[in-house]
């Protein structure tokens, strides 16, 4: 979080920068990058998020210019570099994995918010895995049409309703979710 | 994790090749026309009564003699010690398949219990090597199979093994107890079924960084039923599905096993189930270490942390093949006990592994990924005072991304670390000040392999090539065995190496020198040289010659994509005639082209083997 501020003060360009992420995706990433990655080449992440593949090296003026995958090099047995591509690839870092609650059910469950792209798909997931059905979501008065809330707490141990806030900042904020029943759920739904 | 044995650190850690001997032995062969050393158990003597008695009490007190390099020096000695090793000889390694046939070494170790053999040159891992170049185990498995039907283990390196002969092991010795392939291809699936089932007696089948293929063949199912005798069963490397519930039984039912390295298709709730079984485990590979359905598990979550905290002889950790690291606590139960962990699959940041390791404070050996970046690193040298080996390997293994670890971790571990013994290092950016710190900081090291993954990088702090760095560590560290070198390095890296590296058995090269001279000071200046594996660098004809006054000392020399002609090297066949010189084409390459691709050469007491494929010239 903090680092992506001072970036923005410092260079101004996230605003008019071009990218094909979702607001919200450099910050996941910088998030999983490391210090080091970072101190090194702030404008780094435009080339990274298009996959720079034999970019040459800015630090490095006489290394020669951009280079082809070579035979066998660097040394690693090709299992080791087959497990992890795909992964690059596919997700930055590891999952998200939040636990989630519902109100009169006796047990937890699990789920990585990285695998769903927004709230509709993540609401579908929750009604399939604890067989009930999620309202109406409106902003101003919450879930309506059924007993049922989904909540979330954030980073700040506040408990939010799912939905009122953009979904990467939901993702990235959210610590656990509880599904809410009866007239709690809608005390939290109105008027907040 | 490679199997290790003892306290063997690297797999160079043999103390004398037996090559030397078996010269010996043919020059003996052509003195003597009572040559025996062979085949028969009863040598012929003219000698009166008291030589007799010497020869039987010196076989009593040679079956004393482990060490193979003792027993070489105890062969050349004279005839009778050699004839009476010969007989007490009772584990045969060879760490050349090509330099010496099955028949010459079944005919004179007669009572051989155990075999470890190694093939193809390290480099053909990296596809240096076209596949079916040789090292086939068949051969061997046949000569085996008729000279010692006691037979009892086998360990291979780098070898061709067949289905086959996994079957001719099976088949033709009844109280085969341990086979160990590392890093083996050629079998499959039904291969081991076939093995499984037929070794009655077997201890222990270990499968370490081994293609298998799948033919679909449930061989966890094919172990005989009934109480078994497993010790050891490790197959994290075989990429196939298992029959779990097979597993399971097969677990039950083996009560002295002390060895699991389950592969990914284990789960999480698996694991479980199997620790529960084997409390008395001392090596765990835990397979994924994921559970099988992400969201919606069912039951509630098996309590991993018991499971965990019941193996109190667990001192070995590795696996987590797909890790989910919400599930890492679960190990903390075993951290204190750990002397070895291999989170080398595991891709988990720095603040996920401080946990761990800050009770790891008896780890020796630790294995991982560069993801823990070089903080990571620092809170390894914080704690693991015990350290001995480290390897550091990096997730994304191409020339220029950018690289979570650096010199600071280097420094880290080598201020934290002080009984460092092996490094293998991969990295991005490394500067000479931490190279030479750690060659100040671990003395005690033996091997040093730092692999700056940018091809011909120079120091980033001071623009200036790696020579210093390398330098200080041939220099200070006087008990160094193994290197491998990296970045910008002159010639003047390899005059060091020469001067100071004076029990460098190992040395691998890439990317380096300016010329001939760089070669020539390794040839001319280190004794102990044994294996030298070098690609990309320009080293010519004039540099291997100067080596031809060491060749039949080592076991073998590779030069890949350097300045070699094809006559050069057929001066050195010329002029050793117990060489082997093979030129190995690449795709593309004509036969009679001048310059040459690939020369691997090694002494040998066979000449020209005759399984060589079309793409190899022997010279």
């Amino acid at each position: 979080m903090e680092g992506s501020v001072a970036y923005e003060n410092d260079l101004n360009l996230k605003a008019t920068e071009l990218r094909l992420g979702l607001p919200g995706t450099d910050e996941r990433e910088e998030q999983s990058v490391s210090n080091v990655r970072n101190k090194k080449r702030p404008l780094q992440d435009a080339d990274e998020e298009f996959g720079a593949n034999g970019k040459s090296d800015a630090q490095n003026e006489t290394a020669p210019p951009a280079k082809a995958q070579i035979v066998g090099w660097p040394p690693i047995r090709s299992y080791r570099k087959n497990n992890f591509q795909p992964k690059k690839s596919e997700s930055d870092g590891p999952g998200i994995y939040v636990k989630v609650s519902m109100d009169g059910a006796p047990y937890l469950r699990k789920i990585d918010l990285k695998v769903y792209t927004g709230y509709a798909e993540l609401l579908q997931a929750l009604e399939n895995m604890f067989k009930f059905t999620i309202g109406e979501y409106s902003e101003r008065e919450g879930y309506k049409g059924s007993d049922y809330a989904p909540t979330y707490e954030d980073k700040d141990g506040d408990w939010m309703l799912v939905g009122d806030v953009p979904w990467d900042m939901f993702v990235t904020s959210c610590k656990r979710l509880r599904i809410m029943k009866g007239s709690e759920a809608r005390g939290l739904g109105g008027g907040v | 994790m490679r199997h290790n044995r003892a306290e063997r650190m690297s797999e160079d850690d043999e103390r004398q090749q037996s090559s030397p001997s078996d010269l010996e032995f043919t020059s003996n062969k052509a003195r003597n026309c009572n040559a025996t050393g062979s085949g028969s158990g009863h040598p012929e003597f003219q000698s009166p009564f008291p030589d007799q008695v010497l020869e039987n009490v010196l076989e009593n007190v040679l079956h004393f003699l482990t060490s193979r390099r003792d027993r070489n020096a105890a062969s050349l000695v004279c005839k009778s010690w050699y004839r009476v090793e010969a007989l007490t000889r009772s584990e045969l390694f060879i760490g050349n398949c090509y330099a010496v046939s099955p028949d010459r070494a079944t005919a004179r170790f007669i009572r051989v219990r155990a075999l470890h053999l190694k093939g193809k040159p390290r480099f053909a891992d990296f596809n240096l090597m076209p596949p079916d170049w040789g090292a086939h185990f068949n051969p061997w498995a046949l000569a085996l199979a008729k000279a010692y039907p006691w037979l009892e283990k086998v360990y291979l390196k780098r070898m061709s093994v067949t289905d086959d002969d996994l079957a001719t092991l099976a088949e033709s010795f009844s109280g085969f107890k341990e086979l160990v392939l590392v890093c083996c291809d050629g079998f499959g699936t039904s291969g081991l079924a076939i093995f499984v089932s037929k070794c009655r007696q077997l201890r222990v089948l270990d499968l370490i960084e081994s293609e298998v293929t799948d033919d679909e063949t449930d061989w966890i199912s094919c172990f005989p039923e009934g109480e078994s005798h497993l010790e050891s069963l490790i197959f994290d490397c075989v990429e196939c599905p298992i029959n779990f519930e097979a597993l399971e039984r097969l677990v039950a039912r083996s009560p002295s096993l002390k060895k699991l390295r389950l592969n990914r298709h284990v789960s999480i709730g698996q694991l479980y189930r199997l620790m529960i079984r084997a409390p008395q485990l001392t090596h765990l590979g835990t397979g994924s270490f994921s559970p099988l359905e992400v969201a919606g598990q069912g039951d509630q979550e098996p309590d991993y942390v018991t499971a965990f905290a019941a193996c109190r002889s667990l001192v070995c950790l590795s696996g987590f093949r797909e890790i989910i690291p919400d599930y890492l606590p679960a190990i903390y139960p075993v951290c204190s006990n750990l002397t070895s962990l291999n989170f080398s699959y595991a891709n988990i940041d720095a603040e996920q592994l401080k946990p761990i390791i800050s009770n790891c404070h008896k780890l020796q050996v630790f294995w991982v990924l560069d993801s823990i970046c070089d903080e990571g690193l620092q809170a390894v040298a914080a704690t693991c005072k015990e350290l001995r080996e480290l390897r550091v390997f990096p997730i994304d293994a191409r020339e220029d991304s950018d690289g979570p670890v650096s010199e600071v971790g280097l420094q880290a571990i080598s201020e934290g670390c002080r009984k460092l013994q092996s490094i293998l290092y991969f990295c991005q950016r490394m500067t000479n000040a931490a190279v030479i710190a750690m060659s100040k900081n671990c003395p005690d090291l033996v091997v040093f392999r730092l692999c700056i993954m940018g091809r011909h990088r120079p120091d980033p702090v001071t623009g200036d090539p790696m020579d210093d760095g390398f330098g200080a560590i041939v220099m200070n560290c006087k008990k160094l065995t193994r290197l491998a070198v990296s970045g910008l390095l002159t010639d003047k890296a390899f005059d060091y190496i020469g001067r100071y590296g004076k029990l460098v058995r190992t040395l691998s090269v890439a990317f380096a020198g300016d010329s001939d001279m760089g070669l020539k000071y390794v040839l001319e200046g280190c004794p102990q040289l044994q294996k030298l594996e070098i690609r990309d660098s320009p080293f010519g004809d004039a540099a291997l010659r100067s080596g031809l006054h060491h060749y039949y000392n080592m076991r073998f020399l590779w030069m890949s994509s350097c300045s070699l002609t094809r006559q050069g090297c057929q001066e050195i066949a010329h002029a050793m005639d117990r060489l082997v010189v093979e030129v190995i084409r690449s795709i593309g390459e004509e036969e009679m082209d001048d310059s040459v691709g690939t020369l691997y050469m090694y002494r040998s007491l066979e000449g020209p083997r005759t399984d060589a494929p079309k793409f190899v010239t022997i010279l």
